[in-house]
């Protein structure tokens, strides 16, 4: 079926209601607050993001650097680790045989139904309480460091991607297992390892719910940044938008770099989010 | 699956003159390796997963305060909760948005999903268009929202000439406003698995119809929606989960509060958790709102789940 005028014109008009939010955020971000009031709003960026980042990074209370770095720190380290032990633990499931395989691998898969991370929170809050890890960055690395999902996908791509001749003809030459996992089966897995790696670095940016229960506003995450700035600062909005759209640039360059394996990762039925 | 082929694990070391590896070495590499690469997953996860999630009934089972001073109270917290108007007026809100979010949502992701599987130019361009919105973060998503519904000068008054509405105030206004967040944000992530969904169907149906004379609309409903159903199960599922475990957007609505507005008018069942909890210290009842909020999901998931098996069209 060819698009005709009417699908063209929804279509144009979706992406221009997906894009303007953002658009708007940059806009406002280039401006000075005179934008308030303006009628009609401005549409065009202006020439203050300068001034607007300098007030921003002496906006102490927000500690924006440091939550910038904070989740830097935190997105990656959560991202190697999903990616790491999701594929060991997938290639097992997928292509080695030991007693009790198909009930663990069940059990994987019930926990993925489950919105574990927000039923849990107020005994894990209370666990992190009795480590001594409130307001650290432990605190919100350690619960990420494995997901259910992650583990899922790979298994489902080891199966179809790693033939089982391969795996054998290496075991023929005298590799051990670990060996195989790194020669072998990671390199054909490359693409999902992508998508998982994209997916959980996003997701670990964007967490709020539970830094903001575990972290403090003296040693936040990014999104916390934000939280405080707009509380604070809510009469202020070129401040509030600078703070949001920085915050917003690497997951746009991740976009930018990587849409079309995001999107094939969805279209595959491979990610939840 | 597995490859019957495949050596078991009882045969023989390799080729000794290719891999000089002892008995015991190969033992331990096809029998405990596995579970030394499956065990981090489920070390990790026991830890901060499945141990929180249990002992949030133990909690919920005590009075337990901030101090760590507990007291065996039993089911109290719960039949306290159930006549706590606070936490209907929680569930209320909570239900009223996950309904005016996610049916406008999913009707709408179908017809794009529709709309984008003609055939045109540009298709990657307007694939990615409608991802746009799920890559930002649901934080600045809520904030960017919150100043386009303000009341002074903002965008979405002045787009509706409806000066000096207070999005906030009401029920109606601020479920509008936030289910407006949701739907802006999960559209094109849902259009995106229909439209995976719909390009797995066979062509020779739609062919097949059309020598039979079946219009357009009659093919979208007689063969396109039923080859759906499992995209939209899977769909409706992971909405419900999502929208009644809604947060970040109705608090980042209230400048950070987690109240849900001055009569909490957009308190969601979430946000009464996390006030109980963090900011009234009440551990025990807290605990008791998050497993009456898993009950709720699981229950909503059922429903939704026989529900969309029903109009996916058993005929």
């Amino acid at each position: 079926m060819k698009a005709n005028v009417l699908t063209r014109a929804t279509l144009v008009v979706t992406l221009i209601l997906s894009a303007f939010p953002i658009y708007w955020m940059f806009v406002v971000a280039t401006r000075s607050n005179d934008v308030v009031g303006m009628i009609p709003p401005p549409m065009l960026p202006g020439g203050n993001l300068g001034a607007n980042l300098e007030r921003l990074f002496a906006t102490e209370d927000a500690n924006f650097v440091q939550g910038m770095i904070n989740s830097a720190i935190v997105a990656t380290t959560v991202t190697l680790s999903v990616v790491i032990l999701s594929s060991l633990a997938g290639f097992a499931f997928a292509k080695l045989r030991f007693r009790g395989r198909d009930g663990l691998l069940l059990t994987v898969l019930i926990t993925m139904m489950v919105p574990l991370q927000q039923m849990g929170i107020i005994p894990l809050y209370m666990m992190m309480v009795k480590f001594g890890w409130v307001g650290e960055l432990k605190a919100v690395i350690m619960p990420f460091l494995v997901n259910a999902f992650g583990v899922f996908l790979m298994r489902q791509y080891a199966i179809q991607a790693v033939p089982d001749e391969l795996i054998e003809a290496a075991r023929v030459d005298g590799c051990s297992t670990l060996r195989i996992y790194w020669s072998v089966v990671l390199p054909a897995m490359r693409p999902a390892v992508a998508v998982l790696a994209l997916f959980t670095f996003m997701q670990t940016w964007n967490e709020f719910i539970w830094p903001m229960a575990v972290l403090t506003q003296s040693n936040p995450t990014v999104q916390l940044s934000i939280s405080a700035l707009n509380s604070a600062y809510f009469q202020d909005y070129t401040l509030v938008f600078t703070g949001t759209a920085l915050a917003t640039v690497p997951l746009i360059a991740i976009f930018v770099l990587f849409g079309r394996q995001i999107i094939g990762g969805i279209m595959e039925g491979a990610v939840k989010a | 699956m597995l490859d019957v082929r495949k050596r078991s694990a009882a045969s023989p070391a390799p080729p000794a003159e290719k891999a000089p590896r002892s008995r015991w070495s190969t033992w331990f590499d096809l029998k405990a390796v596995p579970y030394l690469l499956v065990s981090p997953y489920f070390i990790l996860f026991s830890i901060f997963g499945l141990f929180p999630l249990g002992f949030t009934v133990w909690v919920s089972l005590h009075d337990w305060e901030l101090a760590g001073d507990r007291k065996w109270i039993g089911l109290e917290n719960y039949t306290e909760l159930l006549q706590d108007g606070e936490f209907w007026n929680s569930v209320l809100n909570t239900v009223g948005m996950f309904v005016l979010a996610t049916i406008p949502q999913l009707i709408l992701a179908l017809m794009l999903a529709n709309a984008l599987n003609k055939r045109m130019r540009l298709r990657l361009l307007y694939r990615l268009g409608v991802l746009v919105p799920m890559v930002t973060s649901v934080v600045a998503v809520a904030v960017v929202f919150g100043q386009l519904f303000a009341r002074d000068y903002g965008f979405v008054n002045w787009l509706l000439r409806t000066d000096g509405l207070d999005w906030t105030a009401d029920k109606w206004s601020s479920w509008t406003a936030i289910s407006v967040m949701v739907d802006w944000r999960w559209t094109g992530y849902n259009a995106l698995i229909y439209l995976a969904a719909m390009q797995a169907i066979p062509r020779d149906l739609y062919e097949a119809a059309s020598i039979d004379g079946a219009s357009a609309r009659r093919q979208f409903w007689q063969i396109t929606i039923p080859m759906l159903k499992p995209a939209i199960v899977f769909t409706t599922i992971t909405s419900t989960i999502g929208g009644l475990s809604l947060f970040t957007e109705p608090v980042m609505f209230a400048q950070g509060d987690v109240g849900g507005g001055s009569l909490g008018q957009f308190q969601t069942v979430a946000m009464y958790m996390y006030e109980s909890a963090f900011r009234h210290f009440e551990y025990g009842y807290a605990s008791a709102v998050a497993w009456m909020l898993f009950m709720m999901i699981l229950l909503v998931c059922f429903f939704s789940f026989v529900f969309t098996r029903r109009i996916g069209g058993d005929k």
